[in-house]
């Protein structure tokens, strides 16, 4: 199997990072050679095999239903890149 | 007395404990050479003068009942330390500063210590070099164009250095142990759910542990007591009992079982790893272990599988560094062209290369036949180390396939860069704890690693097994201070 | 369109479509704090004010499940009848939005926490099914505002993170009536549960509205359009109706349906395509690593299982059986849980007919009148009682009833005190009333005798003539009685 540009591009566009034709090239070169070297899982037949999603060997926990975190817009916006005091601010969205 | 920061964790201790050293003069002592070996590019942030501050601090009112009182030490800069800026390596974080401390930072400065700064890394802990940090290479103190290791490169170079009496890295595929092996010191990546991972910047939740680096293991024992807790804030944090590790070290390893896997004799791995091997398996021997060979059957897929699943997990843990909410924002002209140009110009090559991995393996289409296939692998994997520990305590095998390398060696081959962790990434997809130690030098005379692999939540037997071993050793690093103009 | 019997038809030239509707409904849990962070799920706060170090995604930071979510969605389940899945996992749904802060949205993708279920629907031509294909929780995403910077979107994230379950149907759905049906009984059991507030003005029940069209008779599915995040069953309604006949018009003219999003635009009363066909979603759905499976035991159901109260179905059976009120009646009735327990208060010390019709009846019209809530009715269950006791009892007459209903919705008086206090005793002394009669037959000796010689129909004028000189408070009952002797 082979990943090319056309593929770059749309991982690239999912993954919301820009590439432009040089950096796809190369990506393409890196990937190929990445899963050139995943491929070897398919010399396992895991048909019966259940799969493993955490090695965690407990439950999940619940936590009770109890307001604990005050406002903190201050110090949640205070990181932003631009400046608002109420709000986070992105340029327009284009639908 | 040897020089400060010549001195173990232990001895810092003792002498803090017994008024011989006060935690300004320890304090003061690290500072300095950490001033002097700035070509080491080991810090990302120094909080020096702070650090200066609270040691004096301390010594007014000193509480010596504290695991750690008073010492100074510098943690990697994947902790989010409260006003105090927190990178993960990456440019995407240049300039952010958590409000909010990691409960593992947390638990270190509860027992007295003192933050010196934040260590370089490879960015969000992805790579085996430290190349790929945004703020540069790190030198490894052993010579000169060497690679520390990674991700935790800094770490490990500030602990051989003696910059830091003893730290704290990250593994999600080998991270501490690995750069351990390199620079010549003692790390140890504890059983997943050990350490919280609540304010660490996040890489692959399912493999990322927080552990202890230092350069020795008793030290090691010793910090990984204080950084090992329960955490309600992290649901993968687990509740069991937490030994008192350093106080309950022992070096009597009498009949305990060690296994040697015939699997992790790779093809082209050099001689002089395989004698490396050969002389653990005598050390153990000689304190009274026993040796069984075992079978790892799919060790050989464990690297494949983690090249799934870790960039599968960090596609999706790195989609909130989109320039919103903190950190590095590029000018776009929308919402998607500042998505866009932010990730592009934010990330470094390999982060990009991983979350394009990541996000391919998890898209339609081809989810099952990799991301679930993956998982698959990874149940057999740890279904390997289950059957192996019905007859044995602990497994030996080295830590590395080779010795540090030179800066650049490996950069354009990310597949011969992944090849490094072989040894170290099935301890991580099967969760269990792993240490590296010292073990002996290459013809180059670059330090060696050893690896133990224990049973989940066994730190105790790991760290007794190293520590016979360590005694037995009697590793020397050899380090010349060679960047100290 | 034609409405053969109840059925809901798309007529064009000689063919006839049916429609097939399904609804995802998002409903907001009822918790203090959110789904999996401490912050607080109070509406109307001021923006970013209820956002914790989770909720704005900042590096490092962990979801941990609040378990009175988990316990709601449990006794939903219940609710709709539905299997519980005693191991449900949460996955992520990556997709990048402004308002999204982690980059993925935490749901429950191929475990849910709850099964398939069922709902039924009264129809005015009898009961209908509807399946309940699955119930998850996930989180709620943030605001985007688009209108207050000319350049700029602004997010708040107060709602991010809040606790929604989706509940989806099967496309079990055929018209707009069907879905009103649908999303109010679904409501009705919620409120019931105490589960959700159902409260639609405030976004805590919205629904993704699944259509699509196909010829009367056939039995495949046409291709789907998914309209999202519809705020009112009235919008809902019109954008099917919209929606549906789009479609139609489409097969019409031998173009096909693209399976797409739409969104209902509410001003042009028309749904528009929401994204291209090239910028399609893949959300890439996996287990989220930083939550194990969650796990639930018989024990922790069995006990939630005590908590369910009676739930609308029972309650009607219930009402029908017990006080015989009629199938129409018991479905108002039991349409939400206070107007049933107003009823239930109203008839432990009074009449069950006479109760039904005026709640139904004079207390709903007022209550609507007033834009009231049954909870905020000045009206109070006991008073009722005692109003209707004094018309059972020949206090009062019906009609004097009415004047002192309005009275009582003034303010919530003891009927016995108005009646009192404003003289509108009914005149029940037969003595009194032969007076009054005597005296209307002889103001009136022509008629009486125009009666007399047959024409019966003006008994009626004689009772009206009695009824308007006792000011409304003969006892119409004895005033028939004794009209007839006399005459």
């Amino acid at each position: 199997m082979s990943i090319d540009l056309k593929t770059i591009k749309h991982i690239s566009k999912l993954s919301r990072i820009s590439v432009d034709e040089n950096k796809a090239e190369k990506l393409a070169g890196d990937l190929n050679s990445i899963f050139e070297f995943i491929e070897k899982l398919n010399e396992l037949n895991t048909g019966n095999v259940e799969p493993l999603t955490s090695v965690a060997e407990t439950t999940l926990k619940l936590r009770s239903d109890k307001v604990k975190s005050k406002n903190l817009r201050e110090q949640i916006i205070k990181n932003s890149p631009q400046e608002n005091e109420d709000y986070f601010v992105v340029p327009k969205v284009i639908e | 007395m040897s020089h400060i920061t010549k001195q173990s964790l232990s001895e810092l201790i003792k002498n803090i404990k017994d008024k011989k050293l006060s935690s300004t003069e320890v304090t003061k002592a690290f500072v300095e050479r950490s001033e002097k070996s700035k070509e080491l590019n080991a810090y990302v942030t120094e909080d020096f003068s702070a650090a200066i501050d609270k040691a004096k601090r301390f010594d007014q009112k000193p509480n010596l009942d504290l695991k750690l009182p008073g010492i100074p030490m510098a943690v990697k800069d994947l902790f989010c330390t409260k006003n105090i800026k927190t990178t993960a390596g990456s440019k995407i974080l240049n300039n952010f500063i958590p409000t909010y401390e990691s409960t593992v930072t947390q638990n270190i400065w509860n027992e007295g210590a003192i933050l010196l700064g934040k260590l370089n890394c490879d960015e969000f802990a992805m790579g085996s070099s430290n190349e790929t940090s945004f703020f540069g290479n790190v030198q490894n103190p052993i010579d000169k164009d060497l690679v520390p290791g990674g991700s935790s490169g800094g770490s490990s170079s500030a602990v051989a250095a003696q910059l830091t009496p003893i730290t704290i890295g990250t593994d999600t595929g080998g991270s501490i142990r690995q750069p351990a092996s390199f620079t010549g010191i003692v790390g140890l990546k504890p059983t997943y759910g050990s350490c919280s991972r609540y304010g660490i910047v996040a890489f692959a939740s399912s493999l990322d542990q927080a552990g202890p680096m230092a350069q020795n293991v008793k030290d090691c024992a010793l910090l990984h007591e204080v950084i090992s807790s329960y955490d309600e804030k992290d649901s993968t944090s687990i509740d069991f009992k937490r030994n008192n590790y350093s106080k309950e070290l022992t070096n009597n390893i009498k009949g305990k079982k060690i296994g040697i896997p015939k699997e992790y004799r790779v093809d082209g791995m050099p001689k002089e790893i395989e004698d490396l091997w050969k002389k653990g398996i005598d050390y153990v021997k000689d304190c009274g272990a026993e040796i069984i060979d075992i079978s790892l059957p799919h060790t050989n897929y464990a690297l494949p599988t983690y090249y799934i699943v870790a960039p599968a997990e960090a596609s999706s843990n790195l989609a909130r560094y989109d320039g919103v909410k903190y950190g590095f924002r590029a000018d776009g002209e929308n919402l998607i062209d500042m998505y866009e140009k932010t990730r592009s110009e934010g990330f470094g090559a390999e982060v990009q290369r991983r979350i394009m991995i990541g996000t391919y393996v998890l898209s339609s289409g081809y989810y099952d036949a990799y991301y679930l296939k993956a998982q698959k692998v990874r149940k057999l994997i740890k279904n390997d180390f289950d059957e192996a520990y019905k007859k044995v305590d602990a497994i030996l095998t080295p830590s590395t396939p080779s010795s540090a390398f030179k800066i650049g060696e490996k950069t354009n081959d990310p597949v011969s860069m992944y090849l490094n962790d072989i040894f170290t990434v099935p301890v991580n997809l099967a969760g269990l704890p792993g240490i590296s130690i010292p073990a002996g030098h290459d013809a180059k005379g670059y330090p060696l690693g050893l690896q133990i692999i224990g049973k989940a939540f066994d730190e105790q037997n790991l760290l007794n097994i190293a520590y016979a071993m360590e005694e037995k050793i009697n590793f020397k690093n050899k380090i010349t201070d060679w960047w100290i103009k | 369109m034609s409405k053969d019997k109840s059925e809901y038809l798309i007529n064009r030239k000689d063919n006839q479509y049916e429609v097939v509707i399904g609804l995802e409904v998002h409903a907001q849990v009822t918790s203090e704090s959110k789904l999996f962070s401490t912050s607080s799920t109070k509406f109307g706060a001021e923006p970013n004010t209820q956002v914790s170090l989770v909720d704005a995604a900042l590096p490092g930071m962990l979801p941990v499940i609040n378990e009175y979510c988990v316990k709601q969605a449990i006794k939903t389940g219940i609710g709709l009848k539905a299997k519980i899945n005693k191991r449900s996992v949460f996955d992520r749904k990556n997709y990048f939005y402004a308002d999204l802060p982690q980059g993925y949205q935490i749901s429950q993708f191929k475990d849910p926490i709850v099964g398939e279920g069922k709902v039924i629907l009264d129809m005015p031509d009898g009961q209908k099914e509807v399946g309940i294909e699955r119930l998850h929780l996930e989180q709620d995403a943030g605001k985007s505002i688009h209108d207050l910077d000319p350049k700029n979107t602004l997010v708040d994230l107060n709602r991010s993170g809040v606790a929604l379950m989706e509940i989806v149907s099967k496309p079990d759905l055929r018209s707009p009536d069907e879905v009103n049906a649908y999303v109010k009984k679904l409501r009705s059991i919620m409120r019931y549960l105490g589960t959700c507030d159902g409260n639609m003005q405030e976004g805590s029940l919205r629904a993704d509205v699944n259509v699509s069209v196909r010829k009367k008779g056939t039995k495949e599915f046409g291709t789907r359009c998914e309209i999202k995040n519809v705020n009112s069953i009235k919008f809902m309604q019109m954008a099917i109706e919209y929606e549906a006949n789009r479609q139609v018009d489409l097969l019409e003219e031998g173009q096909s349906i693209d399976q797409e999003t739409r969104l209902f635009d509410t001003k042009k009363n028309e749904t528009r395509s929401m994204r291209s066909k090239e910028d399609a979603h893949d959300y890439r759905y996996f287990p989220d690593p930083d939550l194990l499976p969650l796990e639930i035991s018989d024990d922790f159901i069995e006990k939630l299982k005590l908590e369910i109260p009676e739930l609308p179905d029972e309650k009607k059976k219930r009402f029908i059986e017990k006080f015989k009120v009629s199938p129409y009646e018991a479905t108002i009735l039991v349409s939400d849980n206070e107007t049933s327990n107003y009823f239930e208060n109203v008839i432990k010390k009074s009449d069950v007919k006479l109760a039904t019709n005026w709640i139904i009846g004079e207390l709903f019209a007022a209550l609507n009148e007033k834009n009231l809530e049954i909870t905020e009715s000045p009206i109070s269950a006991g008073n009722l009682s005692k109003l209707i006791n004094l018309i059972k009892d020949g206090t009062i007459s019906g009609k004097i009833a009415k004047t002192v209903f309005e009275h009582m919705m003034e303010g919530d008086k003891d009927p016995k005190k108005i009646v009192e206090e404003k003289g509108l005793k009914q005149e029940s002394d037969p003595k009194a009333l032969e007076a009054l009669i005597d005296k209307v037959i002889d103001d009136n000796r022509e008629k009486a005798t125009e009666y007399k010689s047959g024409k019966v129909k003006l008994f009626g004028f004689f009772v009206g003539q009695v009824m308007k000189v006792s000011g409304g408070k003969a006892n119409p009952q004895l005033v028939n009685e004794i009209l007839k002797k006399k005459l």
